[in-house]
């Protein structure tokens, strides 16, 4: 029987970064961008309409939820979004991230992946 | 940065009012970040991007509106399911309806552009309508022909059929000899081959039909150049027709060469074929009419002999049907709108009744935030969801339906018989479920965001106005009006059908069984040899347990409906006037007491009555009447076919025409009597069998006696007798069918309405009424109170329901057979059943509100 947060697995990519984004602070959308941009070293550039529509449906199924909006310092005096995650939502990263570690192990037990990162 | 704001819009209204600001804020960073090159980048990207996004973002929220729509509906089955089915019935109706009609009445023939086709026959002088009165003669045809300057072709063509022996079994088909003008002036290039030329010799030359070619010739492709024998004479196969074609009707299997010598011309009298023709371009039917008519004039003049009362019949080919068919689908067409209006009402009601139910859910979800424009998606994906649904299904009942019409399309057309189900027809009908469904579906949400939320909520269940309920009883009063009409109509029709079945075919079909057997030409030319095989054939078949007598005739009733012609009257000074045709038919021995036609006078037809003894006939009563009226006809003469027949019998008269049709009187000849030469058509073919068991176990008995005296001889169309006279009402009985049907769903639909209604307001006034029931009021004053508002609205259905009903039947008198549009039997009937439906739709609602009880009413508040 597959608890709810494995239901959800795997997860899109852009929804497991925003997570990711998430899982130490609260940010508003463009923050998320960035962030993820910088983690992954400009690899991954999500794009507004990605992001909104990955948060959309991340809020529905209760990964993240708003937070009152408070002014952001990047964009002059606007007041911004913003997103926190939420506990199940933490839940559904750490099953996510065992399943990738699970897999990644496989991987290197028949030697296709290095052995330490 | 606006350019922005309007790409934006391509997202669901939803999501832009979520996000837009954030996503516009977002945008304007990058951009001031962004220089030369780097900006146009930038650019292509924002434009990738809501290429690639807004079409997902409509996708999750259809999905998200999908779920919701099954749980909803999920949660609501029996609405769900009404709804579902109240569209599929009318949208299926609507098309079987609509796809018979347009294939009979407005889709063009097959042919090159069909619209410039026309027929022409004789008529009476000044004629017009449908069909033909008289085949032409060819000299008429060949004078018609070279005098007009209206036709870019005209061909001749006429009726035949010959076996054909030497592929398969021996069969007996139909075949149209047509000059080589015909095939090429209708447009179709056969499949194979070519058609007749009038440059070669085709007089031994055949064309076949694509369905021969498939059923008797294994759709060989090496078929050219093949010879078949029809009726003993080598035909060598040179084209073969395209899958479709169809001339003049579907019966056609087969083409040859029609010529005419010289002799063929003498006699103006000797009509036999039909004639086809190509408007020139620009040239109106009209004035191609008024061009004949002229010219049939000029005829008359010239020979006032022949042509004095001969006039001319033009239509259109399209137009080659009987009015009644026509009338009967346009019957059918307006029934079918009746529904699909009705289906409308009934959706409409089903929705607004649904509406009131949920416009505290609707009310709730307004206050927890969501927008009116996602309310209303929701609703619009509901409603499309239940109308597509309905429709899907609405295809299963068309399909079902389209066979039931085969009945109503006529034979008299060169088409197929079934009609195909036309999507067009479906989508429009769907379409037009549709527009009510939807609006009906929305209006909840347009309230739901119009009022302060805050209202609904308090209002409690008794949510829902006094507009709406009025509403609701209008559409409830419009399905009492359609089912109405459809129930006074059908119920008309049905007496017309009873009236038409009583109708005394004059013979007793019961237990008799006809099988057609033409002996072909040259092979049977001698007098001798034909009534030698009658008489080995019945002596044998007369023998066989079961059979109580048997005959030949040269035409059945109501199968052949032709073979008339002149006689003369010694002493009466006109000869072959028209008005003077009577229906003639040579028979053999046992012919009446067969056929169950009551002998009133003299006697029958006798084996004696060969060619040495002097020639008779016996007359049907009518045709005694019209010459020798009062006066005993037994022993008087008159002239037929040159020779003088002398009145042994008189016997009854029957409907050689058919049950709806006046008749010419008849005359019957004996077989072995036949004038040299004589025509195939005159030849008694069809053998008819009195029998005591069943009649399917004497087909093959008969078919081993014929095979043993003749192997190349077919048997075809084996038939009962009731069978044609069942077949005499069988289009009105498939009309009825489908409008019985109608009928009965529409009463059921309006009962359903007005039960729905009446529940809804008892529920909504039970606060009410139960006040007044703690006040003393009399349960059973409340009951009737209920009860009266339901017989209003019937009422109020009813009276225009019958005015409708009424003009529709004036609309279609020629169907009732002379049963009055305003028959009082059909028409109090039809009511008192309405009135009856609606009562006890009205019943439960009428009971539940006399079982209030004050307590009751106030436990639920």
């Amino acid at each position: 029987m597959k608890t709810e947060a494995e239901s959800l697995l795997p997860l899109p990519q852009a929804t497991f970064h925003i997570l990711v984004a998430l899982a130490d602070e609260d940010r508003h959308g463009y923050a998320v961008i960035k962030d993820v941009a910088a983690r992954t070293g400009g690899a991954l550039k999500l794009s507004p309409g990605t992001l909104y529509r990955s948060m959309d449906r991340m809020v529905q199924q209760g990964l993240i939820r708003e937070i009152s909006s408070r002014p952001a310092r990047d964009m002059g005096d606007e007041r911004r979004r913003y997103y926190r995650i939420t506990p199940f939502g933490r839940e559904v990263a750490m099953a996510e991230s065992r399943r990738l570690a699970q897999m990644l192990d496989l991987a290197r037990a028949r030697g296709l992946a290095p052995r330490k990162v | 940065m606006r350019i922005y704001r309007l790409l934006l819009y391509l997202y669901p209204a939803s999501f832009r009012a979520d996000y837009g600001d954030e996503m516009a804020a977002i945008f304007r960073i990058r951009l001031r970040n962004a220089r030369g090159a780097a900006r146009i980048a930038l650019w292509f990207g924002v434009l990738h991007e809501v290429i690639m996004n807004a079409p997902a973002v409509h996708w999750d929220i259809l999905k998200q509106d999908l779920r919701y729509t099954a749980r909803t509906l999920n949660r609501a089955p029996g609405f769900a399911l009404t709804a579902i089915l109240v569209t599929a019935f009318g949208v299926g109706a609507n098309t079987a309806a609509f796809s018979v009609a347009d294939f009979v009445l407005l889709r063009p023939l097959p042919f090159a552009l069909p619209d410039a086709l026309v027929r022409a026959c004789e008529g009476p002088r000044t004629g017009a309508g449908w069909g033909c009165m008289n085949e032409l003669s060819p000299a008429n045809y060949r004078d018609f022909k070279a005098m007009s300057s209206s036709f870019e072709a005209m061909g001749a063509f006429t009726g035949s059929a010959g076996n054909l022996v030497g592929i398969g079994e021996p069969r007996r088909l139909a075949i149209t000899p047509v000059t080589p003008d015909v095939l090429p002036l209708l447009g179709v290039t056969p499949a194979l081959g070519r058609v007749f030329d009038t440059r070669e010799d085709d007089r031994r030359a055949a064309v076949i039909s694509y369905g021969l070619w498939q059923s008797q010739f294994g759709a060989d492709p090496s078929v050219l150049g093949r010879t078949v024998h029809l009726d003993g004479v080598p035909h060598t196969i040179i084209g073969v027709m395209p899958r479709g074609f169809y001339f003049p009707t579907r019966d056609a299997q087969l083409w040859t060469a029609l010529t005419f010598q010289n002799e063929d011309y003498a006699d103006r009298t000797n009509t036999y074929i039909h004639a086809v023709a190509r408007l020139k371009p620009g040239v109106t039917f009209e004035q191609a009419r008024a061009d004949l008519e002229v010219i049939a004039a000029r005829l008359a003049r010239d020979y006032p002999e022949t042509n004095a009362e001969t006039g001319i019949s033009f239509f259109r080919m399209r137009e080659n049907m009987s009015p009644r068919f026509r009338l009967m689908l346009m019957a059918l067409g307006g029934a079918s709108l009746c529904l699909l209006l009705l289906t409308c009402a009934n959706l409409a009601n089903l929705l607004l009744a649904r509406a009131a139910t949920r416009e505290r859910e609707l009310a709730v979800r307004a206050a927890l935030g969501a927008a009116r424009e996602r309310l209303m998606r929701q609703l619009v994906t509901e409603s499309l969801i239940l109308t597509l649904l309905g429709g899907a299904a609405g295809l299963f009942v068309a399909a079902a339906g389209v066979p039931l019409f085969a009945s109503l399309v006529p034979d008299t057309l060169p088409i197929a018989t079934e009609p195909r189900l036309d999507l067009r027809v479906i989508a429009f009908a769907t379409l037009f479920t549709t527009l009510p469904a939807l609006g009906f579906g929305l209006f909840p949400a347009i309230r739901a965001g119009r009022r302060t939320t805050f209202d609904a909520l308090r209002e409690g269940v008794r949510a829902g106005g006094g507009a709406k309920q009025r509403l609701r009883a209008v559409l409830v009063t419009v399905e009492v009006t359609m089912s109405v009409v459809l129930l006074i109509t059908s119920g008309l029709l049905i007496r017309a059908v009873w009236r038409v079945q009583a109708i005394d075919p004059g013979f007793r079909p019961q237990n008799v069984l006809a099988l057609n057997m033409a002996l072909p030409r040259p092979k049977y030319d001698k007098p001798v040899e034909r009534v030698q095989f009658y008489d080995r054939v019945l002596a044998r078949v007369r023998a066989l347990p079961g059979v109580q007598s048997a005959a030949f005739t040269s035409g059945l009733p109501m199968v052949i409906t032709g073979l008339v012609t002149a006689v003369e009257i010694p002493g009466r000074e006109v000869p072959r006037a028209r008005r003077d045709v009577v229906s003639h038919r040579w028979v053999t021995p046992q012919y009446f007491r067969t056929m169950g036609i009551p002998l009133h006078r003299g006697r029958d037809v006798e084996d004696g009555d060969g060619g040495d003894r002097a020639w008779v006939a016996v007359v049907s009563a009518s045709f005694a009447e019209r010459y020798w009226p009062g006066q005993d006809p037994i022993g008087r003469t008159f002239r037929h076919l040159d020779d003088t027949r002398t009145v042994v019998g008189v016997v009854g008269d029957i409907k050689v025409r058919g049950l709806e049709r006046t008749s010419e009187p008849q005359i019957y000849l004996p077989a072995a009597q036949a004038p040299v030469p004589f025509p195939g058509a005159f030849d008694p073919k069809d053998l008819v069998i009195r029998h005591s068991g069943p009649g399917n176990a004497l087909v093959s008995a008969v078919r081993q006696i014929v095979r043993s005296i003749d192997a190349e001889q077919p048997i075809a169309d084996v038939r009962a007798m009731d069978e044609v006279i069942a077949g005499e009402t069988a289009s009105r009985r498939g009309q009825l069918q489908v409008l019985g049907v109608f009928a009965v769903v529409a009463i059921l639909l309006s009962a359903v309405g007005i039960y729905g209604l009446l529940a809804y307001t008892v529920s909504q006034r039970s606060q009410e009424i139960g006040v007044r029931l703690a006040l003393g009021a009399d349960p059973a004053r409340v009951g009737r109170m209920i009860l009266a508002d339901g017989m209003r609205l019937a009422l109020f259905g009813i009276v225009p329901g019958v005015l409708g009903a009424y003009a529709a039947a004036r609309g279609m008198s020629a169907l009732l057979f002379g049963v009055a549009p305003s028959d009082p039997a059909t028409f109090v009937t039809a009511v008192a059943v309405a009135l009856l439906t609606v009562f006890a739709g009205t019943l439960v609602p009428a009971w539940r509100a006399v079982r209030l009880t004050p307590m009751s009413v106030l436990r639920t508040e």
